[in-house]
């Protein structure tokens, strides 16, 4: 017993002496810190992170050559740990989760149908996968297979269903999916994101012009997620409190709905989640990109100001804002009257977005107080020129010098800022947009005897939102349409009234409204004592005439000009976008445009180089408009609440409400899911067709 | 000649793996890409050839002049998993690359029964040392080429229709199967 108790005890102590020795021998200096990362990791050796084992992604974090974050099983708690290990700092940032771009509940018809045939890959290889829809899902699970941590199972609706919780963001179901419908999504790609013509995008989201992924924010109010409806909003539109109040919602006008029945409330569901943080009185956490250490000077605090600066800031930029007036907001405080939005809610909406970190300067003007050449020798990287067009065009009709004669703009920008101004007698106001009714709207609230619009064109054709118009004539102003206006009448340098000439409608322009032509002797006089002319606007850019200003090519509309594909101008570092860019536009075309230079300028100042957005989409996909739709129920849309007529008048309270949590949620079922369920039209019109073939034949 | 006919007959009629059936955890568990395959195979090959040579050693200058032949498992147990570590350690240091390039798949055969398998054989069979050589390696060697051929397989079946209740392991043993009565057509070859 003893001597094979020797010879084993023996082998064991050679083999022990002999490794130590080797270990002695063959020592490599190895970084001590590999194996202080080593012990903090969890010692699975899964390959999540993609490296053969713990010890391997050990040294690889401390080569640098992953991030302290690499562990998928670890996560946050890891991550932090090996930071503070390594003496780093660990910047919060939103976690990355998987996310299918396919959500579609009703499954496209399936070409074929073949037993056994179990793998997306193995379906695609025959015609591009069973299903008809060329976008979506097949459905096979092949990401539930790849899943390592079991967040993936199959829906009932026969779609994959991805547990955020469990996600840990390794990508491997990225890497199994054949369609490519599956990414890791981090904040950063999806302000980064710009629709493809390649996408399944529901017409709404083609229409806005901010992008704004209006089905999922829908479908988040359907569930009751408001707060991640909201985070779904500002993806692309970072002022959705104003949006939801003065949008003219193109969305909508794209509405698939509209086909059958009315168009969903968009707006209103916006509306609702915007004033449901507000009334929560918490604002909603919002994820910033790690400090990228560029700073951007973004000179105009308007809508495409403040876009571009909340996107940049979240992308990790240090940004500026200069303002030429005494606050921020742009058009929107100083051209959108109070009772459409309160500056209450306004102030609370920008302080959202300064909160992220951005340093504003008010009362500072571009070629007065500072000029680019002092910008680039502060240190900014990159310059984002969004000052609007706040100069009003005039009609030429020897206007200048006579008294009671305002235009549009400086009429409502001086109401705001001396409120106590009162407005008598009668009042005439040119135009037919949004500026001309509020002008309208606001001498009515403010003393008006008597308000007329008179624009040249008909109804149809006024470019102003028809809430807006139909609320003005519910107040009692008065439309004088197809009416221009010849001839300002004078007496003692003061104005008496207005001659204006019949007009009638002629070919179409290229703006796509028929010119209106002017019948001869037609003349009338429409008496009154102010005029407002709110005829138009083009950008105030006198500043480029100062000095420490680079040349900056113009347009033949008397705009900034700069590559559409970018927004960058002739002088690289500085952008543009907004009204100065397009000329007078909406609000939500200038929230998109301040994205879009985000986007180009998160580009330019990290990569240098600016990669251009293949296929992307400008125009509505042919292949998502229908002319007919089946199997839609008619639901009545919610109406917002709005203030008595009486209660309008005199005052300057706001005259639209907000829906109550129960309406939006229904009106959040009336949304059909557009580009989110696969809708086979041809098929589904020749299955209607079959049906009543099968009808008539039987009768 | 003797050699030769030695080796094509651990490679391809006594395979390690098709014919003897041993080392079937990593034959099942690193077979599904061809990569990770061709991988353990050099490891396989290389270690189970240096712990042949030390078990082989060990077997007949020190249990059998003491008449303990009956510890060889143990005694094999101990010295291959030793080796192991010693080999990396040796690695680690001189040859890096190599020792990169073997990566996880070292301290993974610690607990290979087909290198230990090699090594019992090798005292079953009576093998002189050369022949005991030839044969480790032929045998690792065979080992290597059944799990890349079969690493290709399972790389090809994953994308196949396979019916639900067979796909994963159960399919993959079917596979095994199937290659392992194509490896019996080579019975005819050796003596």
């Amino acid at each position: 017993m003893l001597v094979p108790a020797m010879v084993l005890g023996g082998i064991a102590a050679v083999a022990a002496v002999a490794l130590g020795i080797a270990a002695r021998i063959f020592h490599v200096e190895e970084d001590p810190r590999f194996k202080g990362v080593a012990d903090l990791l969890p010692g699975a050796n899964c390959g999540g992170c993609g490296f053969a084992g713990c010890t391997a992604c050990a040294e690889a974090i401390v080569r640098g050559q992953a991030e302290v974050n690499a562990c998928v099983i670890g996560q946050t708690d890891t991550a932090r740990q090996v930071a503070a290990f390594l003496g780093m700092e660990m910047v919060d940032n939103e976690p990355q989760i998987a996310c299918p771009d396919c959500r579609g509940g009703i499954r496209a018809t399936r070409k074929y149908d073949y037993a056994g045939f179990d793998d997306c890959r193995a379906a695609m290889q025959l015609f591009h996968g069973p299903t008809v829809c060329d976008h979506g899902c097949l459905g096979l699970g092949t990401c539930i297979r790849a899943c390592q941590f079991g967040a993936i199972r199959m829906g009932d609706e026969g779609l994959p269903v991805f547990d955020p919780l469990r996600c840990v963001g390794c990508g491997s179901c990225v890497r199994a999916c054949p369609k490519g419908i599956i990414s890791i999504i981090s904040e950063t790609t999806k302000i980064l994101h710009w629709n493809r013509y390649s996408e399944c995008l529901a017409p709404c989201r083609q229409k806005c012009p901010a992008q704004v992924n209006v089905p999922k924010y829908i479908e988040h109010i359907r569930k009751g997620e408001f707060a991640q409806a909201l985070m779904t909003v500002r993806e692309s539109n970072p002022l959705p409190l104003s949006t939801g109040r003065v949008c003219p919602e193109p969305c909508s006008l794209a509405c698939r709905r509209q086909i059958e029945d009315e168009p969903v409330a968009i707006n209103y569901l916006k509306r609702f989640v915007a004033d449901w943080e507000m009334a929560q009185d918490t604002r909603l956490h919002i994820p910033v990109a790690p400090d990228t250490g560029k700073r951007i000077a973004v000179i105009g605090g308007g809508p495409a100001g403040l876009s571009a600066a909340y996107y940049l800031r979240r992308l990790g930029h240090a940004v500026a804002i200069f303002e030429k007036m005494p606050a921020l907001g742009g058009m929107l405080r100083y051209g959108i009257p109070e009772y459409r939005l309160p500056k209450r809610i306004l102030d609370w909406e920008i302080q959202g977005i300064l909160d992220l970190g951005i340093q504003a300067t008010c009362n500072v003007e571009l070629g007065k107080h500072f000029s680019i050449d002092f910008l680039r020798a502060e240190g900014f990287d990159a310059i984002f020129m969004a000052v609007g067009a706040w100069l009003d065009k005039g009609l030429g009709l020897d206007e200048d010098g006579l008294e009671g004669v305002a235009p549009g703009i400086k009429f409502l920008e001086t109401y705001h800022h001396q409120k106590e101004i009162t407005v008598t007698g009668k009042v005439a106001v040119i135009g037919g947009g949004n500026t001309a009714i509020d002008c309208a709207r606001t001498s009515l609230r403010s003393g008006a005897e008597k308000v007329t619009i008179v624009y040249r064109r008909s109804r149809d054709e006024m470019p102003a939102n028809p809430a807006e118009i139909i609320a003005a004539e519910e107040e009692g102003i008065e439309f004088r349409f197809l009416s221009a206006p010849s001839r300002i009448l004078s007496e003692d340098n003061r104005v008496t009234g207005l001659e204006v000439l019949r007009m009638e409608l002629g070919e179409p322009d290229p703006s796509g409204r028929r010119r209106p032509v002017p019948v001869a002797g037609s003349e009338e006089i429409v008496p009154c004592d102010l005029i407002i002319e709110a005829v138009g606007q083009e950008p105030d850019l006198e500043f480029l005439k100062s000095e420490g200003m680079p040349k900056l090519p113009l347009t033949r509309w008397n705009t900034i000009d700069a590559k559409e594909e970018t927004l960058q101008t002739d002088v690289p570092f500085i952008f543009t976008g907004g009204d100065c860019f397009t000329g007078p536009g909406l609000m939500v075309e200038a929230i998109g445009a301040g994205r879009y230079a985000a986007r180009s300028i998160h580009y330019y100042v990290t990569d240098g180089v600016i990669p251009p957005i293949e296929h992307r989409q400008t125009d509505l996909i042919p292949a998502s408009l229908f002319d007919s739709i089946s199997g839609v129920e008619e639901k009545p849309k919610v109406h917002e609440p709005i203030v008595s007529l009486e209660d309008r008048l005199g005052t300057f309270k706001e005259v639209e409400g907000t829906i109550d949590e129960e309406d939006a949620v229904y009106e959040a079922t009336r949304c059909l899911h557009c580009g989110t369920y696969c809708y086979d039209h041809d098929l589904e019109e020749a299955r209607q067709q079959a049906e009543q073939d099968r009808l008539q034949e039987s009768t | 000649m003797d050699l030769i006919i030695l080796a094509v007959g651990a490679i391809f009629v006594q395979n390690i793996l098709l014919a003897q059936y041993l080392g079937n955890c990593p034959f099942c568990g690193v077979s599904k890409k061809t990569g990770t395959a061709v991988g353990m195979g050099v490891a396989v090959i290389f270690v189970a050839t240096l712990a042949s040579i030390f078990t082989w050693l060990a077997y007949y200058r020190l249990l059998v002049p003491r008449g303990l032949e009956y510890l060889q498992t143990l005694v094999f147990i101990l010295i291959i998993a030793a080796l192991v570590q010693l080999v990396e350690i040796f690695l680690k240091k001189q040859s890096r690359t190599l020792y990169d390039a073997l990566g996880i798949y070292l301290p993974l055969i610690t607990t290979n029964c087909a290198v230990m398998g090699i090594a019992l054989l090798n005292i079953k069979h009576g093998f002189g040392f050369v022949d005991m050589v030839v044969y480790s390696a032929a045998s690792a060697a065979g080992f290597a080429l059944a799990i890349i051929l079969f690493a290709g397989v399972r790389e090809r079946l994953f994308l196949a229709p396979v019916p639900k209740a067979m796909r994963g392991t159960a399919v993959a043993l079917v596979t095994a199967g199937i290659m392992s009565l194509a490896f019996m057509g080579f019975a005819g070859m050796g003596k």
